[in-house]
């Protein structure tokens, strides 16, 4: 049985692009998540630090998860913008 | 603790079960070819792909497991939220469109695309098996979890149940069934979360988590106490009595003492307090010398083991209250964050007859303590091993996500990479929106007096309970639902891995389309049974901790080679079979070696040869480095691989 893609894909000419576009996205997220395990870690105590009337443990934790979704918007955005550009 | 099962609740949930195979057996009667099984056709709308994304993710670890967590142990069990979705991140910035454009059936495909390799076919295929088999052990364990307080049925006949069904859903119709069961499981678990949330909040919190006398909640007593000159323990309850050599032997030493009433025995911890002592009421579990269990003295069936949570003082801007009434969220954390939780540690004390004793004390801890990381990880004062812990752990559910193989074979259910990735983006709003709801879930049961601490698993479906037994009965079926699916996708996995990888591909066992489909149902069937006999022998272990191992396999053995496939073009096809195999060995060796696993072995957890439970931090680089000095030694010998 042979290997390949379930169904037949076009040649995609945005693939470069979204792939730089991922990675840098990537590397950013990475780094607040990264600065959120270290603080647990390294100085746990931090994070009963009051911000906005929540632990700040609480308002990381939830930011992480809303800044996920957010650039998930924007990277699905400007790889829709980049097919549509350079796909056509 | 027992629970009273409810027809309502055996109707909904014999219902859902029927209706799922109903739809497996109609959708197995277009599902032909080998496309058709292992990915749908291809032709999933990516919508319904993202919210089935979700079904797949939010498994008996995330409902389960995580609430559970939270439930007993506040904010630790968040971050298995907050990691388990920043591993979304690894998956649709760097593995969706890949994935699509080189895959077809499983995992291996992506893998071998440029290499055509026995060496990555057998690799990965083991490793997609492992990763599964260490995935539906939780399942199982929460499935079992579950048909206890739903159905009054003991644990193995849940995980029994599960395992026939779901092999049932699988060896039918394959992937297509079990995208349409997913989808549908993710959007009422959204749905359902979301309304118990709003009940959470909409009663708010109290001090008294009777909820208006309509569920009677066990008052924890505390007695005052003395030590007389002739060493005897003088009481303010002159109905109780202890023992006159109370402060010795096990009990004694542990700061326990055994106090009796009326012929019965409680055990109560022993505090000093600014007048003298205090004793607090606890609860207990004893296991005889001949492995009899009885809780707080009496049998499981007698009901004196009782539910927990509650606030001990709840306070709003500084204010002591007895209640808030209804809040919002921001409202109710804030209010959880100024207030004192009773929360319950755990110690084991050993009997003079041989057997020994659980005795679970209160612990009231403050809410800034609860909101934030350390009441289950020990990262405060944490040693070396502590710390190592911790990270290794966060990093596995970072860089699990991308590698499940159960996850990625989704990818090749829709018709494009464009449709890859934008199910990837409502995966990530349902499960990320789901996470958030976990919070509230788990702080709910914590403050309302339902947790079991047998087994916290129950607490999400127990918190429900206490807004009555329909809300409970759907969540719980939910519930079950959640176990159906994601074990359906699991198998799908597994017999692709079985049937495509290893028979077709490694052992180029000539097989015709519909030969090549009765070999991935066959195989499904021999993976459902193993799944049955493991969730019966993992039994009472919390199934997001065991889903954290699970992460950490797929981390170390797949993740590693899916990278650097895609991004290093040095990598050669005998360096992914050196990372895959890496990866895998180290990550299940330092598992197999660490000290919960000795627990499990029947031994002490501080002689376990390896002083950590997650192995991620050693085998995710231990993986990446074979595969670097693998390529590199291999450069000459191998054909570079065709770009795309």
């Amino acid at each position: 049985m042979g290997h390949g893609p379930a169904v037949k894909l076009g040649k995609d000419y945005a693939s470069s692009y979204k792939t730089l576009l991922g990675i840098r996205m990537f590397i950013a997220y990475t780094i607040v998540y990264a600065i959120f395990v270290g603080i647990n870690a390294v100085n746990p105590s931090v994070m009963e630090t009051i911000v906005l009337g929540q632990t700040l443990a609480v308002v990381y934790g939830f930011g992480l998860i809303f800044l996920a979704f957010v650039m998930a918007i924007v990277y699905n955005h400007f790889c829709t913008a980049a097919e549509a550009r350079m796909n056509k | 603790m027992i629970y009273t099962q409810s027809p309502l609740a055996i109707a909904l949930f014999v219902s859902f079960v029927l209706f799922v195979l109903g739809l497996s057996f109609y959708l197995a009667r277009r599902t032909t070819s080998s496309e058709g099984y292992y990915a749908a056709g291809g032709n999933i709308h990516w919508f319904v792909n993202g919210i089935a994304f979700a079904g797949d993710y939010l498994s008996a670890a995330s409902f389960l497991g995580i609430c559970g967590m939270i439930a007993t142990a506040g904010y630790d069990g968040f971050l298995y939220s907050i990691g388990y979705l920043a591993g979304w991140m690894v998956a649709l910035f760097l593995v969706a469109e890949p994935m699509k454009r080189l895959g077809k059936y499983t995992f291996t495909d992506a893998l071998d695309s440029k290499f055509n390799s026995k060496g990555i076919q057998l690799a990965a295929a083991i490793s997609t098996l492992v990763v599964s088999m260490f995935y539906l052990i939780p399942q199982m364990v929460g499935a079992g979890v579950l048909v206890q307080p739903l159905l009054g049925l003991p644990h193995y006949v849940g995980v029994i149940i599960v395992g026939i069904v779901v092999t049932l859903i699988v060896a039918t119709a394959g992937m297509a069934s079990t995208t349409y069961v997913q989808f549908m499981k993710g959007g009422l678990l959204l749905i359902c979360s979301t309304i118990l949330v709003i009940g959470i909040l909409g009663r708010g919190l109290s001090t008294d988590p009777n909820q208006g006398d309509t569920k009677p909640y066990h008052d924890f007593q505390t007695i005052t106490a003395s030590v007389a000159g002739d060493g005897s323990l003088l009481l303010s309850d002159a109905s109780y009595s202890a023992s006159a050599d109370w402060q010795s032997g096990h009990y004694g030493e542990a700061g326990f003492v055994k106090l009796t009433k009326e012929g019965v025995e409680t055990i109560w911890q022993f505090k000093k307090s600014a007048t003298g002592f205090n004793l607090e009421e606890t609860l207990f579990v004893t296991t005889l010398a001949d492995g009899t269990k009885l809780y707080n003295g009496a049998s499981k069936e007698e009901g004196k083991f009782f539910p927990v949570g509650h606030i001990k003082e709840l306070k709003i801007d500084g204010v002591e209250v007895a209640e808030t009434g209804a809040v919002g969220p921001l409202a109710f954390l804030k209010a959880v964050k100024e207030s004192t939780v009773v929360l319950w540690g755990k110690q084991y004390v050993k009997n003079d007859d041989g057997g020994k004793t659980l005795i679970y004390y209160q612990k009231p801890t403050t809410g800034t303590r609860i909101l934030r990381p350390g009441l289950k990880f020990k990262v405060d004062n944490a040693s070396g091993t502590d710390k190592f812990n911790f990270i290794s752990l966060m990093l596995a559910l970072f860089c699990g996500t991308a590698a499940l193989p159960h996850i990625l074979i989704r990818y090749y259910t829709v018709p494009s990479q464009a449709a890859a990735r934008k199910s990837t983006l409502v995966a990530i709003a349902s499960i990320g929106f789901f996470y958030v709801l976990t919070l509230f879930m788990g702080i709910g049961a914590m403050t309302n007096g339902v947790i079991n601490l047998t087994d916290n698993n129950m607490s999400a479906p127990l918190v429900a309970l206490s807004f009555g037994v329909i809300l409970f009965s759907v969540i719980s079926s939910i519930a079950f639902a959640t176990v159906l699916g994601t074990v359906s996708g699991l198998i799908v996995a597994a017999s692709g891995a079985v049937a495509h990888d290893l028979m077709s591909n490694f052992l180029g066992i000539k097989m015709t389309d519909s030969g090549m489909v009765m070999a991935g149902k066959m195989s499904a069937v021999v993976v459902g049974i193993i799944a049955i006999y493991l969730g019966i022998v993992f039994e009472g272990m919390n199934v997001s901790f065991l889903v954290g191992w699970a992460f950490a396999v797929a981390a170390s053995a797949n993740l590693p080679a899916i990278l650097m496939l895609l991004f290093w073009k040095k990598t050669t096809a005998p360096g992914i079979t050196a990372s895959i195999m890496v990866g895998l060995v180290s990550s299940l060796g330092l598992i197999l070696l660490s000290p919960d696993m000795w627990v499990r072995y029947g031994l002490l957890p501080q002689d376990a040869p390896v002083a950590f439970n997650s192995p991620a931090l050693i085998s995710v680089p231990l993986s990446f480095i074979a595969l670097v000095v693998v390529s590199l030694m291999t450069q000459n010998s191998m054909p570079a691989p065709v770009e795309d």
